[in-house]
C-alpha cells in the first residue's frame, strides 16, 4: 500500500494506461502547462512525448471531435477539459456523437474514449468558472458517467474508463485533489462491474452522494456521531448507467435519506437518488421524508461573502440530518 | 484567392463533355457504372418515400454523383471516410453494399447499421465508410481525428470528411481547419457546395459564394472544381490525397454542384429555395455529370449506345433487387433497443 493524494492518483492512472497501451493518448488545453490541471498531468508530456500528450488550441468542440474520430479508428484518447464550464462547448460531440454513435450505427462500433471534465469552483471564480454539470450528462443513454470521491477511485475509475470501449465522462473535482488514501498497486478495471459502495456503515440514516459530496457526507457522519446518530454513507461512483440496489437496501434499513449534491436541485442527481429509493420502498418504510441538499437555484456568486453561503457545508448538512432524525 | 465562384456557379457554363485526361476506358466505364448505380438508387429511394414505405428523412444526392465517385477513385479500404445527412453518394461510391443501404432506409435488421440508423446513419467500415450523421458539420472534426489516428499509425492512410456549404457556417468547421493545419493531419475535407443549405441560397447566407476561402485562411491547400465533372474532381482530389498521404498535411476540396431534388425528400420543390427558380434547376440539369461523361465516352472512346443501355439496365436491376431484398428482410429485434446502448461489459465483441 502507498499513500497517494487524489490528484497524484489521477496521474498514476495515466501512467499505468499509457505504459500498458500505446493506443492511449491525452489531448486538451493546458496539458503542457504546470498550472492548468493541478499536479494531475505533471510531466506526462516529458515522459510520453508531445505526440501522445497533446496541448491544443482553444477549440473544445473540435478537440473533442478529433478524439471521437481517433477513438473510432482504434485509439483510446482522453480529452481533458480543465473546467467543466468550457466543456459545454463540446457538448455536441459528447452528447450527439460519442454517446449515440454505437447505438445509431447498429452496435458494431464504439467511441472508446474518455472525456475528463474537471469541476473547479470556489475561490471567487464566479458563474462561469464553477459549475458541476454531472446531472446534465448523466441524463444521456450511451454516455457512462463516473465521479470518483477517493484517491483509489480517482485512479481506478480512470483506468476503468480508459479501458472501457464506451465513451466515459470522468468527472474529477479540484476540491478532492489533496484527499489522501492508502492505495493498492494499480490494476486493470472493468468499469461495467463498478457498483456503488458503502464508505461508512451505520443504522439510523442514509447519506447518498457522489464525488466531493461523499467527502462532505463523511464529515457530516463524524459530526452527527456526537449526537448519537450513525450514518450509512453511500458513494454512488457511477452516475450513468445508475445502479439503484445499494441506496434501496440502505434506505430500507434506515428509513431515512439525505441526498447531497453539488449541483442544482431541479431535475438533478439528488432528486434522482430520492426517486430511486422511493420507487422501491413501501410508503410505510419511511421514518422521515427524504431530503436533498443542493446548491441554491442561482449561478455561483463571485463575492466571498455570498460564496460562503452558496456551497453546502458539513455543518449545514448535519442540521438537515438532525431534522430528519426528528422525523 | 477569388472568393467568387464565377462561372463554376453558372449553370450555363461547364455543360460540355468531360475532359477525360489519360483515364483508361475501363476506369471511365467503372465511374459511369457507379454514378448510374447512385442515380437509380436515389430514384428508387424517392419512389419508396412516395409510396410511404420509407419514412425516415432521406436527403437525395441526385445530380451530385460525380463528387464522391471522383474522390473514391483515390481511396483504399484502410482510408476512413465520414459523411453527413446527404451521404448515400459517399457510401455507394466506395462500393458499399446497395442491399444494405436499402435495408437500412427501410429500417431492416439486414441494413448497414442493422436497422438502427436509417438513411442518415450509414456504416460500412469494410470499405472505409465509418459513419454519417445529420448534425451539420459534426463529422468534420471526427474525420480530422480519424486522420490523427492515421498519422499515428504511420501507414499513409488518409481521412475524408464530406459536408456541404451549410456546414461551413458552423463554428466547428473553422476550429477543425485550424487544428488540422496546425497538427498537420492527413485529412481531406470535401465541401460539396450545392449553393443551398436547406431552403436558403448561399447568397443569402454568406458574403461570398466560394467556401474554399475558409481553408485558405488557415493556410490549407485548396482546390475549387466543377463538381459535376468526375475527372476534374478526381484530378484535384488526387493531388490533395497524395499530399496528405505523404505527410504534407490537410487539403480542402470545394466541389461545386447542385442537387436536383429538395433538401429532404423526393420532390424537386423548386419553391422552397428563396432564389431557386424552376429555370435554374432546368439549367443545372444540363450540367448533368452522367450525361457529360457519356458524351465524352461516346465521342472520345467510341462507346456505343448499346453499352450505355446495358449499363443502365444492369444498374436498374441491381437497385430493384436491393429494394426487393430489403422489403423481405425482418425488422430489428426488440432487444436491440437496449442492447446497443453500451458495449456488453464495456467491451465490443
Amino acid at each position: 500500500m502507498t499513500r497517494l493524494a487524489y490528484c497524484d492518483a489521477i496521474r498514476e492512472a495515466f501512467e499505468y494506461c499509457m505504459d500498458k497501451d500505446e493506443k492511449v493518448f491525452a489531448i486538451g488545453q493546458g496539458l503542457w502547462s504546470p498550472w492548468y490541471v493541478g499536479r494531475s498531468m505533471d510531466n506526462l508530456d516529458k515522459r510520453y512525448g508531445k505526440a501522445r500528450v497533446i496541448d491544443t488550441p482553444v477549440s473544445e468542440q473540435a478537440t473533442t471531435g478529433i478524439a471521437v474520430g481517433a477513438s473510432l479508428l482504434g485509439y483510446r484518447p482522453v480529452v481533458i477539459h480543465p473546467r467543466m464550464d468550457f466543456m459545454i462547448l463540446a457538448t455536441d460531440q459528447i452528447v450527439n456523437q460519442a454517446a449515440k454513435w454505437r447505438h445509431m450505427l447498429g452496435g458494431k462500433t464504439s467511441p472508446s474514449m474518455v472525456i475528463r471534465g474537471i469541476i473547479n469552483r470556489g475561490g471567487e471564480q464566479g458563474a462561469q468558472h464553477s459549475q458541476a454539470l454531472h446531472s446534465w450528462y448523466a441524463h444521456i443513454p450511451g454516455l457512462r458517467v463516473v465521479m470518483p470521491a477517493t484517491a483509489s477511485d480517482a485512479r481506478d475509475l480512470l483506468i476503468g474508463a480508459i479501458q472501457c470501449d464506451d465513451p466515459v465522462l470522468y468527472i474529477d473535482d479540484r476540491w478532492c485533489y489533496e484527499h489522501e488514501e492508502d492505495v493498492s498497486p494499480a490494476a486493470d478495471i472493468t468499469l461495467a462491474s463498478i457498483r456503488p459502495t458503502l464508505r461508512r456503515e451505520g443504522a439510523d440514516i442514509t447519506l447518498a452522494a457522489a464525488g466531493y459530496s461523499v467527502l462532505l457526507a463523511l464529515d457530516v457522519a463524524e459530526i452527527v456521531k456526537q449526537d448519537g446518530i450513525s450514518c450509512d454513507v453511500i458513494d454512488m461512483r457511477m452516475l450513468n448507467p445508475i445502479d439503484p440496489a445499494l441506496v434501496r437496501s440502505s434506505v430500507a434499513k434506515t428509513g431515512r435519506l439525505v441526498a447531497i449534491d453539488g449541483g442544482w436541485s431541479n431535475c438533478g442527481f439528488a432528486g434522482e437518488l430520492i426517486a430511486l429509493a422511493s420507487e422501491s420502498l413501501e410508503p410505510g418504510q419511511w421514518k422521515a421524508r427524504p431530503q436533498r441538499v443542493t446548491l441554491p437555484d442561482s449561478p455561483a456568486p463571485t463575492s466571498k461573502h455570498l460564496e460562503a453561503s452558496y456551497y453546502p457545508t458539513a455543518a449545514g448538512v448535519a442540521e438537515v440530518v438532525r431534522r430528519s432524525m426528528r422525523g | 484567392m477569388n472568393h467568387d465562384l464565377g462561372a463554376l456557379a453558372d449553370p450555363a457554363c461547364y455543360t460540355g463533355p468531360t475532359v477525360l485526361d489519360n483515364w483508361s476506358t475501363q476506369s471511365l466505364l467503372d465511374a459511369m457504372k457507379l454514378m448510374l448505380r447512385i442515380r437509380f438508387a436515389e430514384e428508387a429511394v424517392a419512389d419508396l418515400i412516395n409510396s410511404g414505405e420509407a419514412k425516415c428523412p432521406c436527403h437525395l444526392g441526385i445530380g451530385q454523383e460525380a463528387v464522391a465517385v471522383g474522390i473514391s477513385t483515390h481511396l483504399r479500404h484502410s482510408d476512413r471516410v465520414f459523411g453527413g445527412h446527404r451521404s448515400h453518394t459517399h457510401y455507394l461510391a466506395l462500393g458499399a453494399s446497395l442491399d444494405k443501404m436499402m435495408a437500412e432506409i427501410l429500417g431492416k435488421v439486414t441494413g448497414a447499421s442493422r436497422g438502427m440508423g436509417g438513411s442518415m446513419h450509414l456504416f460500412a467500415p469494410e470499405v472505409g465508410f465509418h459513419g454519417s450523421v445529420p448534425i451539420v458539420g459534426a463529422t468534420i472534426p471526427i474525420a480530422a481525428g480519424a486522420g490523427l489516428a492515421a498519422k499515428m499509425d504511420g501507414r499513409g492512410d488518409v481521412a475524408i470528411g464530406y459536408f456541404g456549404d451549410g456546414a461551413c457556417e458552423e463554428g466547428v468547421m473553422h476550429e477543425t481547419l485550424n487544428m488540422a493545419a496546425v497538427m498537420k493531419l492527413p485529412v481531406v475535407l470535401v465541401a460539396e457546395n450545392n449553393l443551398y443549405s436547406s431552403h436558403l441560397d448561399i447568397g443569402l447566407r454568406q458574403p461570398a459564394n466560394s467556401v474554399g476561402r475558409f481553408a485558405e485562411a488557415n493556410q490549407i491547400v485548396t482546390r475549387v472544381v466543377d463538381g459535376n465533372d468526375v475527372v476534374a474532381v478526381a484530378r484535384a482530389a488526387g493531388e490533395l490525397i497524395d499530399a496528405a498521404r505523404q505527410g504534407e498535411g490537410p487539403g480542402f476540396l470545394e466541389a461545386v454542384t447542385f442537387r436536383w431534388r429538395g433538401h429532404v425528400g423526393p420532390n424537386e420543390d423548386i419553391d422552397v429555395g428563396v432564389q431557386r427558380a424552376p429555370e435554374i434547376l432546368e439549367a443545372w440539369k444540363k450540367r448533368d455529370p452522367i450525361a457529360r461523361l457519356w458524351k465524352s465516352l461516346k465521342s472520345d472512346r467510341g462507346a456505343t449506345v448499346e453499352v450505355f443501355r446495358a449499363m443502365e439496365a444492369a444498374a436498374r436491376d441491381q437497385v430493384k433487387a436491393a429494394v426487393e431484398t430489403a422489403r423481405a428482410a425482418p425488422y430489428p429485434e426488440q432487444a436491440s433497443l437496449l442492447d446497443f446502448v453500451y458495449a456488453p461489459m464495456g467491451v465490443t465483441v
